[in-house]
């Protein structure tokens, strides 16, 4: 039997080294893919409690992040490849030309 | 036998994750993420979500996936790999991560769950899991699930919009 | 000790089933030669062994004695990954395809979901190897495929909806059981129509094999390999091949069951069955040009797409009514 504490253990770490890319990297590309770790982490939080309370709210909940993941990767990718087409920029601090 | 099985799985997500943020080359990220996928469907059996486990291989590693490897391929990343990959600011946020994560292991090593309820079908029965999962679904979740399908047409017609090439006329 | 025991018939199982497959796509191959030989008026292999029946096995040694040549420019790891993750996954799903009412490996209660999923992951080994190759062709044989198959995975996903409603399992045993009376083809033969064009498409077959079109790509994604490398996508193409005709058997024609008069064991039933399938994708291959990628995409989301959704609502409409 697995104890919840390690579900969610193992959620915020995953949630801290998604965070972490997303802070510390450069490349967009990567950027979206740690934001897709960070939802994921959330997923393992969800299940673990899920099968915790014996409930299945967790697990539709589950469905509901990776329908927004999907989302948020083809808006995301979408926007990477109108920035790719104009100038081929895959830096985020170079997206700079709103800064005034 | 399940806890050795967990922190196989665990451990692999940890690695691979790590690994992933880490590489300067798109495509070793995005191949690692899916290794990663892999790992968390197996905690997802572990936990007795069996169905879900299938739905995060079958969209997140099959779909989602796919398609950022199919973007990354597009686009003109191999420039990329030869600039600086961090950030100035990275230390001041892994000493933030660190702290974060020392402060979570604190505040959980303190909290008592108890047992585990147990659920009313054992891993892997016919009636179990999926026909749990649509039963709730369908009926409790039912507005929630047509505002997320409300959602995907909204990004599909985003994505199409952005993506495209403007064709003068 | 039941454990351990459980664990050795599973393992015998598999290496039973993964052995035969092997051997079966072997001579698949020269059956496709031979078919397609006829087809054209020509003969096929005819020199080792009576009507070129050791064929596949002079083939075999001699891909395996070949030199296995990576490369300057490629991605190492990933080139020599992306032959097992194409083949892996079309092995893998062979642990839950029934092949009669008492030969499996194991049945689980997300069965064809499962086969989903796993046959999913096909698509990586391809644009892994495809990108890994570091050459022009390569790289255009895995974008296509990477749309293609991504495409058709939806088509052939919903148009399994339809025999699932009627079936009202995941599990493929339940899913045979339920066609005891009548084969579902003729309850859903729009459902079979889509399922059968997406096969060809998820298995990189003609009309569909635009990731390797040899006329255009000279070999697709994989150009640049050679020796065993080359044989696992060749094996991996024929095993999915067959995992694909297998889910159209149990969906469609009833898996291993045969009509009542006729008394053939179960097992017996379904390789009659799959020979037929396979029968079909080689005969395709023989009659059929190759689509254009834009046709390809035209067909599937305004004309396949369309029909699978009517398909759904039809059935769902129809249950309703009369269930």
């Amino acid at each position: 039997m697995i104890p919840m504490t390690h579900f969610l253990v193992l959620g915020a770490v995953l949630f801290l080294i998604g965070a972490m890319g997303v802070l510390m990297r450069r490349n967009a590309i990567i950027i979206l893919l740690s934001i897709e770790l960070m939802l994921n982490a959330v997923n393992v939080t969800f299940v673990g409690f899920s099968r915790h309370l014996a409930d299945m709210t967790g697990q539709v909940f589950a469905i509901f992040v990776i329908t927004v993941a999907a989302c948020e990767a083809a808006v995301g990718l979408a926007i990477l490849i109108a920035l790719n087409r104009d100038r081929t920029m895959v830096n985020v601090d170079e997206i700079n030309l709103l800064k005034w | 036998m399940e806890i050795y099985f967990f922190y196989m799985f665990a451990g692999g997500m940890i690695l691979t994750s790590l690994l992933m943020i880490t590489r300067a080359n798109v495509i070793h990220a995005a191949l690692l993420l899916v290794l990663t996928f892999f790992f968390l469907a197996g905690v997802f059996v572990l936990a007795g979500a069996e169905f879900l486990a299938a739905v995060q291989i079958l969209l997140y590693a099959g779909g989602i996936m796919v398609l950022y490897l199919f973007s990354i391929m597009l686009m003109n990343v191999e420039v990329a790999v030869r600039m600086r990959q961090w950030h100035r600011q990275g230390v001041v946020v892994l000493v933030a991560a660190v702290l974060l994560g020392l402060e979570i292991w604190a505040v959980l090593g303190e909290v008592e769950f108890g047992a585990p309820k147990q659920w009313e079908w054992s891993l892997g029965a016919t009636p179990g899991n999926v026909e749990a999962l649509g039963a709730v679904l369908y009926t409790k979740f039912l507005f929630p699930f047509e505002v997320a399908s409300i959602l995907l047409l909204a990004s599909m017609i985003g994505a199409i919009v952005l993506a495209k090439r403007t064709i003068e006329r | 000790m039941d454990m351990a025991l459980e664990v050795a018939v599973a393992a015998i199982k598999i290496f039973i089933v993964v052995n035969v497959v092997q051997l079966v796509v072997a001579y698949m191959i020269y059956v496709e030669r031979k078919v397609i030989a006829h087809a054209q008026l020509r003969l096929g292999p005819m020199r080792v062994g009576w009507h070129g029946l050791l064929q596949p096995i002079a083939d075999g040694l001699k891909l395996f004695f070949k030199e296995d040549i990576i490369p300057d420019k490629a991605d190492r790891v990933v080139f020599v990954l992306a032959p097992v993750m194409v083949l892996v996954p079309a092995l893998v799903v062979y642990a839950v395809l029934p092949f009669s009412a008492t030969f499996y490996i194991t049945q689980i209660n997300i069965g064809l979901f499962f086969v989903l999923a796993i046959s999913s992951l096909g698509v990586f080994g391809v644009v892994m190897a495809g990108w890994a190759s570091n050459s022009k062709y390569s790289l255009l044989g895995a974008l296509r495929s990477a749309a293609q198959m991504l495409s058709y995975e939806i088509f052939l996903g919903f148009s399994v909806i339809g025999p699932l409603m009627l079936a009202g399992s995941l599990n493929l045993q339940e899913i045979v059981h339920a066609q005891r009376d009548v084969w579902f083809v003729f309850y859903q033969p729009l459902a079979f129509i889509v399922f059968f064009v997406a096969a060809l498409a998820e298995t990189n077959r003609v009309p569909f094999d635009l990731p390797e079109a040899e006329t255009e790509l000279v070999a697709g994604f994989h150009t640049e390999y050679s020796g065993m490398k080359f044989a696992f996508f060749f094996l991996a193409e024929y095993a999915s091949m067959m995992v694909i005709s297998t889910i159209g058997i149990v969906l469609f024609f009833g898996g291993w069951e045969g009509p009542d008069f006729i008394p053939l064991p179960g097992f017996v039933w379904y390789c009659l069955k799959l020979g037929a399938f396979m029968f079909v994708f080689i005969w395709l291959r023989a009659t059929l040009p190759r689509y254009r990628y834009d046709q390809l995409m035209r067909v599937g989301w305004k004309f396949m797409f369309p029909l699978v959704m009517l398909n759904i609502f039809l059935t769902g409409f129809l249950k309703y009514l009369f269930l």
